[in-house]
């Protein structure tokens, strides 16, 4: 056998896109502009991103310009999800910029007559011995950056760097305070018209008849449009536009509708749909022992809201056949690639433009609403036409989380030692994102004549950590089991991925028997975790979060304590959560202690915000979260029926960050979901006695689940 | 259409107004300032917040002529980053925010408290915002902005 170094690899978004000039430019007033494909989100990405390129160019991190991505000229990184920007993202440019930076060290040696190792490099001036200099962009006519990327790898060595590793500021904040319009919602544009989308209150239903005629006598009124059971209006001003609107929903006729599940039987619904199965792991055992006894247990969690602040919006502009939009999409070479099919065009005639959006935590309705302005815009003359759903519409027609059953069979041997583990999933899938099919996933495409049928969501593969079965595999050192997911063929609520996709109800579920088992030995339940993993950042992880929660704290009266922990995907951050909550009916989250390992945190307090955030929003699902439906209509549309955590209610968040500047950073925004639902369970447990298996965990399942088990 | 005149930002405004316009869509529309945001349409969110004396109120379902008259301000009112509001000053500090849609309705709460509170307690923070909904999880940092700009105010 011979052996032999593997040859060096671009990094994935480097490989698909290797010009540098697609990554990186100098511009002529002393700026560096740094183009990635990946979109901000609130998650602090471009800041991110900006440290990286500003270490391996070494010039000031306020030279940088970052641009937002656009299918005009940006590279095109797919969507930005999955915690995968830093990976991705941050990778190719850091590769990029440290190749841009050697080119450049080249020219300025031929220059200057110096040799190449001599020379440095200072806030973007190149000097070397005997005072000689020059700069980024005095080369830059001469040094072409129109050249694919090589694989050999020189990035900075980890001592080097000065800024990735450190918290600076992030670059969009200044603008959200004062005001400086950043945001989709604020773009002025000239000749800005308004549109509105008709939509049915019925779930399923078909517009079949419309008669326009009111809402035509509108003051302000630029077009009504109807295109098969697609109807909208378009107006000078919001209000003309939502006076039209009313006007044209009192004029419309709808079909039946098709009948939505129980709400109150979730696990019944899921547990009897017509679902594909795929067995995801399997681990055999020998010799297979008899078990002396077997836990079933099975955990719910409810279809959750993405719920943004701002409902979805965006803007399109018609010129000739050719179309400009402007979107806060997660994907804009996804979206356009779904806008083309629909419309019958060339991508190349469609432009579709990042500006931010509101926070969406997944696949809300930003790329429907794209096509509702593209679709409305038809009819505005050439001018921009911005449509912004209603509150309303955000709750009910934007896809959902998809709702989970989980059954856990756990074997134990006569010590309660875990022998044999059955894990199964039974869920819609959790994505159907658009520019991945022959059909488009945008709302209105299954409503225009000639419409499309409403795509069923699937689950991304397992080697992209998987949908509905994403941590579903034990990290633990289990002696055998076997996973499987069954996958609905059906999908009367419409749903596609929400932040961590099935990790959160997967965790939760894992965490919470490994808990009971460990309860049910008598051990604690950190040692028995430590026990059970011999991956020692895990286990890192696990004590560093004990040992900054002081665990275990003395029992009170009223208070309880429970621990949860995940690696994301099995290969993404490691989390470990310390829940210290109050309770008797009601449960109050007092305080969550975290660790997390994301290897490199190149920007510590981003990751720290990313991983308060994730904790606090989880515990908003944990105690709040849940869409609400009778047999005919979605009916938590507004934030009355679908409450969220407020600041009242919001726990302290200490988080301590595990820095491992040698290992590549990985992504930190949905490391915490799932630890914190399984460590809020586990001391309801610790508080009460009693085990909610049933999300979210309110006063009434409180009391359903201690009738159970008495 | 009547003329409704008030004070916006301390200077005297006059629109020609339907007087059950929201204010909302007068300030966003007619007069192009960006920052409060349409959020719910209902009062249920406090994107749209704007001060009226040392109150904040939702703009969103506030008719224009229940504030004929009345002193508003938004965030375009506050400060500038030439001149910070000691709030602004303190959310980037504390960098109290992630997409910060929420936070102009935010800074605007707040304002309003310090005016009626200059030193408020932690918890007397946390409910003059209970009425301002952030999605992505950044109220601890908010919090951590306000007393510190309290702090500074005071200090001044």
């Amino acid at each position: 056998m011979t052996t032999s170094s593997p040859a060096p690899k671009l990094p994935v978004s480097l490989a698909a896109n290797p010009k540098l000039s697609s990554w990186v430019n100098f511009t002529g007033d002393g700026r560096v502009a740094i183009s990635p494909g990946k979109v901000e989100i609130g998650q602090g990405i471009v800041t991110a991103l900006a440290q990286i390129a500003a270490d391996e160019l070494d010039v000031d991190i306020s030279r940088i310009e970052m641009i937002r991505a656009s299918t005009a000229m940006s590279p095109n990184e797919g969507v930005t999800s999955g915690s995968l920007s830093i990976q991705q993202s941050g990778r190719a440019l850091r590769h990029a910029c440290a190749e841009v930076r050697r080119r450049f060290l080249t020219a300025a040696s031929e220059r200057l007559g110096v040799d190449v190792s001599t020379l440095d490099v200072d806030d973007g001036t190149i000097s070397g011995p005997g005072n000689v200099r020059t700069s980024y962009w005095e080369l830059a006519s001469e040094v072409s950056l129109d050249h694919d990327a090589t694989a050999d790898p020189r990035a900075k060595s980890i001592d080097r760097r000065i800024v990735a590793g450190h918290s600076v500021q992030r670059v969009d904040i200044p603008d959200k305070v004062f005001a400086r319009p950043r945001f989709i919602h604020d773009l002025a544009l000239a000749g800005l018209v308004h549109g509105r989308v008709l939509r049915p209150d019925i779930s399923g239903a078909k517009l079949i008849a419309l008669d326009e005629e009111a809402a035509r006598a509108g003051p302000g009124l630029v077009a009504v449009v109807r295109d098969g059971g697609f109807a909208g209006v378009v107006a000078d001003n919001e209000a003309a536009a939502d006076a039209a609107l009313k006007a044209l929903r009192k004029g419309a006729t709808w079909s039946a509708g098709e009948p939505l599940p129980d709400e109150d039987d979730l696990a019944g619904f899921l547990r009897s749909q017509p679902v594909d199965t795929t067995v995801i792991d399997a681990r055999t055992a020998e010799p297979t022992r008899k078990p002396a006894q077997t836990l079933r247990r099975q955990y719910t969690r409810p279809y959750i809201a993405h719920a943004s602040i701002a409902p979805s919006c965006a803007i399109a502009q018609w010129d000739g056949d050719r179309v400009h939009v402007w979107t806060h999409s997660q994907g804009i070479y996804l979206l356009r690639a779904d806008l083309a099919i629909v419309l019958k065009l060339p991508a190349d005639n469609i432009v579709v433009e990042h500006m931010e959006g509101a926070g969406c935590y997944g696949h809300n309705a930003a790329d429907d609403v794209a096509l509702d302005a593209v679709l409305l815009a038809r009819a505005a003359g050439g001018r921009p036409v911005r449509v912004q759903w209603s509150r309303h519409d955000e709750m009910s027609h934007a896809p959902f989380g998809a709702a989970m059953a989980i059954e856990i069979e756990a074997d134990l041997d006569a010590n309660n030692e875990i022998i044999g583990w059955r894990h199964a999933i039974w869920s819609n899938g959790h994505a159907a994102r658009p520019g991945r099919a022959a059909q488009p996933a945008l709302l209105a495409a299954t409503e225009i004549a000639n419409p499309y049928p409403r795509m069923i969501s699937t689950n991304p593969p397992a080697a992209n950590g998987g949908g509905g079965d994403r941590n579903s595999v034990p990290l633990y050192d289990l002696p055998a089991w076997t996973i499987t997911s069954h996958r609905l063929m059906t999908m009367p609520v419409r749903t596609s991925a929400l932040r961590t996709l099935g990790a959160q109800g997967n965790v939760f579920a894992i965490e919470s028997l490994l808990d009971e088992i460990a309860a049910l030995r008598g051990e604690d339940p950190i040692a028995f975790r430590l026990r059970h993993l011999r991956d020692e950042r895990a286990r890192d992880a696990i004590r560093a979060a004990a040992r900054r929660a002081g665990w275990k704290p003395p029992k009170h009266a009223g208070v309880g304590h429970g621990v949860g922990f995940a690696r994301y995907k099995n290969i993404g951050a490691y989390c470990a959560v310390i829940a210290e909550i109050e309770g008797s009916d009601d449960i109050r989250v007092k305080r969550l202690t975290l660790a997390v390992d994301v290897g490199e945190a190149i920007n510590p307090d981003g990751v720290i915000n990313q991983i308060e955030g994730g904790a606090i929003q989880a515990t908003s699902w944990v105690l709040k979260e849940r869409v609400r439906f009778d047999r005919t209509r979605i009916t938590s549309t507004s934030w009355t029926d679908y409450p969220i955590l407020t600041f009242s209610e919001v726990p302290a968040v200490v988080v301590e960050i595990i820095q491992r500047p040698e290992i590549e950073p990985v992504g930190a925004g949905e490391a915490a979901h799932g630890p914190v639902t399984a460590a809020i369970a586990n001391a309801v447990y610790d508080c009460l006695g009693v085990r909610v298996r049933d999300l979210p965990i309110t006063r009434d399942r409180i009391i359903a689940a201690a009738e159970l088990a008495s | 259409m009547p003329t409704l005149q008030f004070q916006l930002n301390g200077a005297a405004t006059a629109v020609d107004t339907d007087p059950d316009q929201p204010l909302l869509d007068v300030l966003r529309g007619r007069l192009g300032l960006t920052s409060a945001h349409f959020g719910c349409g209902a009062g249920e969110c406090g994107a749209c917040h704007v001060m009226v004396g040392d109150r904040a109120i939702t703009s969103c379902d506030a008719p224009m002529w229940s504030v004929a008259d009345k002193d508003v301000v938004t965030v375009e009112g506050l400060g500038t980053a030439e001149r910070p509001h000691p709030l602004q000053r303190a959310f980037i500090s504390e960098q109290a925010m992630q997409c910060g849609y929420c936070v102009s309705g935010i800074l605007v709460s707040a304002a309003a408290l310090l005016k009626r509170n200059p030193s408020p307690t932690e918890a007397e923070v946390r409910a003059a915002l209970d009425r301002n909904l952030c999605r992505c999880g950044s109220h601890n940092r908010m919090v951590r902005a306000v007393l510190r700009a309290a702090a500074e105010m005071a200090a001044s």
